[in-house]
């Protein structure tokens, strides 16, 4: 039939990869109905053991989780418990962060089937474990971008994804809500997942409601994903999120979320379409409420918001405040449902977000952040990760990420926590660098990084209470008196790493009570 | 001052310390203190404690303090409102002003 | 620089994590209560804690007051031997009746400071009036000591007294209200209103500080830090308000350089009454730190 003699042609060794001459007689057609085939061709497969050897996971190998379920998550404690049974040893567990409900997983270090943890952040039994020494290899802490970028360099090369997803269809398209249904679960962006899915050699999604194909929009698309697998609960909607993100009625941190949005009108930064992020916390939430009036007054609008997003940010997007919201993480069920709905609340990955090979990053295009801080010291060093006693209490989530990437970064926290001070000598344990922290905002005055004059003199000018962060730390420990330092061990259980993978601190064993 | 029954002061809450007083059969204060804090400022507290007791001249006594973050004078007045409850003295001393 | 009491914020007197945090706040005056927010069984815990967090905590920039429980029990003297003691509080005298109790608080404090070592007079004092017949000797009571640097009506026990209850529009309020600032200021002292305890109804509270700031008080106790900010905004004189007080001033000290008697502003006389609001004006506004640069010098040197 061919009027062609494939030998014949000259330089067709040249011309790529071709597969012979074609043969029409080979070809059948699938006559099935999309209903059909969804049941008869898919990448469902009947149980986790199955996708898991599918996957061709082996001792040793790295898997990887994400944290969109927050302290609801059921998948992490569910896979590992099934490779423990499965005989695994040895494994790295990369999760992008785990929170307290991972408690469990205690047990798999402990008998050997976690051999490595990288991680955001640790909570909790887990956190607590760690902390004293259950680990033989230290934790590895990565920003969200610098996750990102460790998994784009193959620096941390995924074997197998395990990703919740609150919904996905029969051939991988997942995302963190479902279209088709008003209930059921929902995590909002799946922004940390997308990464582990485009990077890993196998990505296997766990869901507990298979939809209709398509399931459009998707925050994973089925090109990423090999296997899925239908389990009974993915999570505990109580635990993955709450309804709204409740404004603080605390004094204490709506007095520091005032001087912080002022700080920012002062800054030079608060003009028609400026961008912003605000972290976790109280304080750093109950910002946006301060920011909205002074918008309102002074008719301002920001271009967008970024990061973990609230139903107070999505408030402002509705009301034309913001024009577009970037969501790496929805932290409640009406920054989820916006997501859902809201044309201009666009779902980004990590790499999007932040990762530090990426010119055109997010966190690259901020004019200001407000970030949380569990200490603070005379560098503006900032510490997220360890709590005064010395045990890992926190993650990175995008401190660093942010701080660096923001024109202002705005660290704020009470000058003392019960009886602990916050602006200290030393940080207990370094996570992101002074040199890229701004204006620290306290419950008893604002200090500005010296390398900031200018921004200094701004502040000033605003009738802000400025001084300096020495002065600040003094005013501390006039109230609480100097804590007596800390006992630690040579051991180190965790190391903390900057953005580009370099190490800028390590964390050590607590040594036990005498 | 002499303590004649236990006596309690204080709250649960954050920044407060409960400190319940008992009467000692043997010489010394001795102190059983639970804090969040204790790595950082279990000797401080120890120490405030004791001393508060001893300007009281309160010689022996078993201390059971549940600490919440309190700042030394929270913890001085605490100890203070026991001492005087545990004693059942409403015969206040007050320190002298300074002029 | 005139001492503002714009907000005067309650401070429960056992409430350990509060008095840490009071002095965080923008409020002018720090009230520590050892009265109704204390309960019979925890009276001497108040006290103590008072006493020691006045001796050791620092208020930078804040007047404190210490509301002690009236002096017809035993807890009230207490109260006074300890705090009087610490020479750092002004003590507010709860449900006076008439000028003899200020008088009888006033004799104890006099004792206290002479056998401490203290200078005798230097302890301030504050009278709440919150009956019927506080009201009523209101007057006597505002003039009773030269300790007294304020009056202040408390209006939950007052409209008891009535055999009413508050309303949103105050109209009960309206007599002792009036009554409570005329005796404040023909004894030259401050008139502070009282509470407003519904924290959440913002709206309210900022109708009921109009109100008060238009019959002439000089501040209002507040019972949550978040009440202060819409206090202190509407206490704030306009832009336009210190621009005009300014330029009378400037009128004022101009007449006087050419030796007139009589200034005048865009060709109108500035009458005494004028002068007074100005200048009263601009001392509330420089206290509150709104004058600008500018205006602070011409301020100063006009003064």
């Amino acid at each position: 039939m061919a009027n062609f003699d494939l030998t014949q042609i000259p330089h067709l060794e040249e011309c790529g990869m071709l597969h012979g001459a074609f043969d029409a007689e080979a070809l059948v057609k699938n006559s099935n109905t999309l209903r059909e085939r969804e049941i008869l061709h898919n990448k469902i497969v009947p149980s986790l053991e199955d996708a898991v050897l599918r996957a061709g996971l082996k001792d040793g190998m790295t898997i990887s989780f994400h944290h969109h379920f927050r302290n609801g998550d059921y998948i992490v404690n569910m896979v590992l418990d099934r490779l423990a049974q499965m005989g695994y040893r040895d494994l790295v567990l990369a999760a992008s962060s785990l929170s307290e409900c991972h408690g469990p997983l205690v047990r798999h270090i402990r008998s050997g089937v976690i051999r490595r943890i990288e991680t955001s952040g640790l909570r909790g039994e887990l956190a607590d474990a760690v902390s004293h020494g259950v680990m033989e290899c230290p934790v590895v802490f990565r920003s969200h971008g610098g996750r990102a970028y460790a998994i784009e360099t193959e620096e941390l090369p995924i074997d197998v994804a395990f990703l919740g997803a609150p919904s996905c269809d029969a051939y991988g398209n997942a995302n963190g809500y479902s279209r088709d249904e008003k209930d059921g679960l929902a995590c909002g962006s799946m922004g940390y997942a997308k990464c582990d899915a485009q990077y890993a050699k196998h990505t296997i999604i766990l869901t507990d409601h298979i939809v209709a194909y398509p399931n459009a929009p998707f925050g994973i698309p089925e090109s990423e994903v090999d296997y899925i697998v239908q389990v009974d609960k993915i999570g505990d909607p109580q635990g993955i999120m709450s309804g709204a993100t409740r404004f603080t009625q605390n004094p204490k941190e709506l007095l520091i979320a005032e001087t912080a949005a002022r700080v920012i009108e002062a800054s030079g930064r608060f003009k028609d379409g400026f961008s912003l992020q605000t972290g976790t916390g109280g304080a750093s939430l109950a910002v946006t409420r301060f920011l909205r009036e002074m918008m309102l007054r002074d008719r301002i609008t920001a271009s967008f918001a970024l990061g973990g997003i609230t139903g107070s940010m999505v408030e402002l997007h509705e009301e034309g405040l913001i024009k577009k919201l970037l969501d790496v993480q929805s932290f409640d069920l009406r920054a989820a449902e916006s997501l859902k709905n809201n044309r201009f609340h666009q779902q980004i990955s990590a790499s999007y977000y932040a990762s530090p090979f990426n010119e055109g990053a997010a966190v690259n295009q901020l004019d200001v952040v407000v970030l949380s801080a569990l200490e603070v010291d005379c560098d503006y060093n900032v510490n997220v990760l360890t709590g005064s006693d010395g045990v890992i209490r926190g993650a990175i989530g995008g401190h660093p990420d942010t701080a660096y990437g923001a024109s202002v970064s705005i660290v704020v926290c009470p000058l003392i926590r019960g009886r602990i001070p916050c602006v200290v000598d030393r940080v207990e344990t370094v996570v992101t660098p002074g040199r890229i922290v701004d204006v620290l905002v306290t419950d008893r005055g604002i200090a500005v990084n010296p390398r900031n004059p200018d921004l200094a003199e701004m502040m000033k000018d605003a009738g802000l209470p400025v001084c300096s962060i020495e002065e600040l730390r003094d005013r501390a420990e006039r109230i609480v008196g100097r804590p007596d330092p800390i006992c630690y061990t040579d051991k180190v259980v965790g190391i903390v790493t900057y953005r580009d993978g370099s190490v800028i601190d390590v964390i050590r064993q607590v040594a036990e009570d005498a | 001052m002499e303590l004649k029954k236990p006596g309690v002061a204080g709250t649960l809450e954050s920044s407060d310390i409960m400190v319940t007083l008992e009467p000692a059969a043997c010489t010394g204060i001795d102190i059983d203190l639970q804090s969040a804090v204790e790595k950082q400022y279990g000797r401080a507290i120890r120490n405030v404690i004791t001393d508060t007791l001893r300007e009281l001249g309160i010689h022996s006594a078993h201390v059971l303090a549940v600490d919440k973050g309190a700042l030394d004078c929270v913890i001085r007045a605490r100890v203070k409102t026991a001492a005087y409850r545990a004693s059942e003295e409403t015969d206040y001393r007050w320190r002298e002003a300074k002029p | 620089m005139r001492q503002l009491r714009r907000t005067m914020l309650y401070v429960p007197g056992n409430n350990a994590g509060m008095i840490k945090d009071a002095g965080i706040y923008p409020a002018d005056c720090i009230m520590f209560d050892l009265e109704d927010s204390v309960s019979a069984g925890e009276k001497d815990a108040a006290r103590f804690l008072v006493y020691e967090a006045l001796s050791t905590l620092d208020y930078p920039g804040k007047e404190l007051v210490v509301r002690i429980n009236d002096l017809s029990s035993r807890l009230g003297m207490d109260d006074l031997e300890a705090i009087v003691r610490t020479g750092k509080a002004v003590i507010r005298l709860p449900k006076t009746e008439c000028a003899g109790d200020v008088l009888a608080c006033e004799a104890q404090i006099a004792r206290i400071e002479q056998e401490n070592g203290i200078e005798v007079g230097s302890t301030g004092m504050m009278a709440a009036v919150e009956s019927a017949a506080g009201v009523l000797n209101a007057k006597e009571i505002a003039v009773a000591s030269p300790r007294l640097i304020g009056i202040a009506l408390g209006a939950e026990d007052y409209v008891t007294d009535l055999r009413t209850n508050r309303s949103p529009e105050g109209i009960e309020l309206l007599f002792a209200r009036s009554m409570v600032l005329l005796a404040a200021r023909a004894a030259g002292i401050d008139a502070i209103d009282t509470v407003y305890s519904e924290v959440n109804n913002e709206e309210g509270f900022r109708a009921e500080v109009r109100l008060i700031k238009q019959l002439g008080f000089d501040g209002k106790s507040v019972i949550n830090p978040r009440q202060i900010n819409p206090v202190h905004e509407i206490y704030t004189p306009t832009r336009k308000d210190i621009e005009k007080s300014l330029a009378i001033m400037e009128a004022i000290a101009e007449a006087a350089r050419r030796g007139s008697g009589v200034a005048a502003l865009n060709g109108k006389m500035i009458d005494k009454p004028v002068v007074e609001r100005a200048r009263y004006t601009l001392e509330l506004a420089q206290a509150q730190g709104t004058l600008q640069k500018e205006e602070e010098r011409i301020w100063q040197t006009l003064t």
